[in-house]
């Protein structure tokens, strides 16, 4: 029993728990504080592991950031305080067989996974090491600058998709009202089409 | 960190992603599933730092991929989020189950 065992032990205790909570609230703003545990248990994970900043980016990130989303999420499509949007009891039967067959298989298969002797540890990669392989400087052969590359794309795309998605527009859509015509979206023909986000102004 | 092997990172990220598979299957809020989502993100990237550190041949590669990762659950949180705002604006309800225009 030494301090690595006792400091997993604790930061497991604590991940789980928050998963667990997670997935068994019925409120979304209780799942969402559940989360904060869970994500702050995995940073711990990731101290423990020897992973400094993969430690400090899942604090700066999840719980900065998509944590914040997630929240900001669950206050808009909220309907009232309390609003809980039951489930059937036969799908919570079918997802806890489903996610308990689930578990045993991966159990299964991470116990029978052949441990490497704790003896072989490696030392953790630098940040430098990590930064210079990410800029394309190799590391025993490898660099991973078009991965570094293609994220950062896909980062500025997810950027402009999410403000065009989000962004404020009028209410009309194409869908058939019930019992009624198809909205009309057409202009007016002749006038210029204008700043979506201007008409939606009143 | 010598008595701790490979197995209790896995059999716990086992665990994170079973949680986060059980509240994809019982959610209805849509924003629960993008935390069901974010609980199975979660348990991969434990599994790949965990290899990083016991496996010499993925030393860089498991940090490298969970940073990848970390980069695309957020962008992903992002876009879900913008979808989950025009669902909602569309039918007044965050319930995916309202969600039927695509149902054959």
């Amino acid at each position: 029993m030494n301090l690595a065992v006792v400091l997993f032990a604790a930061v497991a205790a604590v991940t789980a728990t928050g998963a667990v909570g997670v997935a068994a609230s019925r409120s979304m703003v209780r799942a969402g504080v559940w989360l904060l545990f869970t994500l702050v248990g995995v940073a711990g994970l990731y101290f423990l592991l020897g992973a400094e900043f993969l430690g400090a980016a899942q604090l700066i990130i999840y719980v900065g950031g998509t944590l914040v989303l997630v929240v900001f999420g669950v206050m808009i499509t909220n309907q009232g305080p309390f609003a809980v949007l039951a489930t059937k009891r036969i799908e919570w039967v079918i997802g806890g067989v489903l996610a308990a067959g689930l578990f045993a298989l991966l159990m299964k298969a991470s116990l029978d996974l052949a441990a490497p002797p704790p003896t072989a540890e490696s030392p953790s990669p630098t940040l430098s090491e990590l930064g210079t392989s990410f800029l394309g400087v190799e590391q025993g052969g490898k660099s991973y600058l078009l991965p570094f590359e293609i994220v950062s794309v896909h980062l500025l795309v997810v950027l402009v998709a999410a403000a065009y998605l989000a962004r404020a527009k009028k209410k009309v859509d194409g869908l058939p009202r019930p019992g009624g015509e198809p909205a009309e979206t057409t202009l007016p023909s002749g006038s210029r089409q204008t700043d979506p986000v201007q008409e939606a102004r009143p | 960190m010598t008595e701790l092997g490979l197995t209790p990172f896995l059999i716990l990220a086992a665990f994170l992603f079973c949680c986060g598979v059980f509240c994809l299957a019982t959610k209805r809020h849509a924003v629960g599933l993008l935390m069901g989502v974010e609980l199975i993100l979660n348990a991969a990237n434990v599994n790949l730092v965990a290899a990083a550190r016991y496996l010499p041949e993925l030393r860089l590669e498991g940090q490298v991929f969970a940073l990848m990762v970390v980069v695309l659950a957020a962008a992903e949180a992002a876009v879900a989020l913008a979808i989950f705002l025009n669902f909602y604006n569309n039918h007044g309800s965050a319930d995916v189950e309202s969600a039927k225009e695509l149902k054959g």
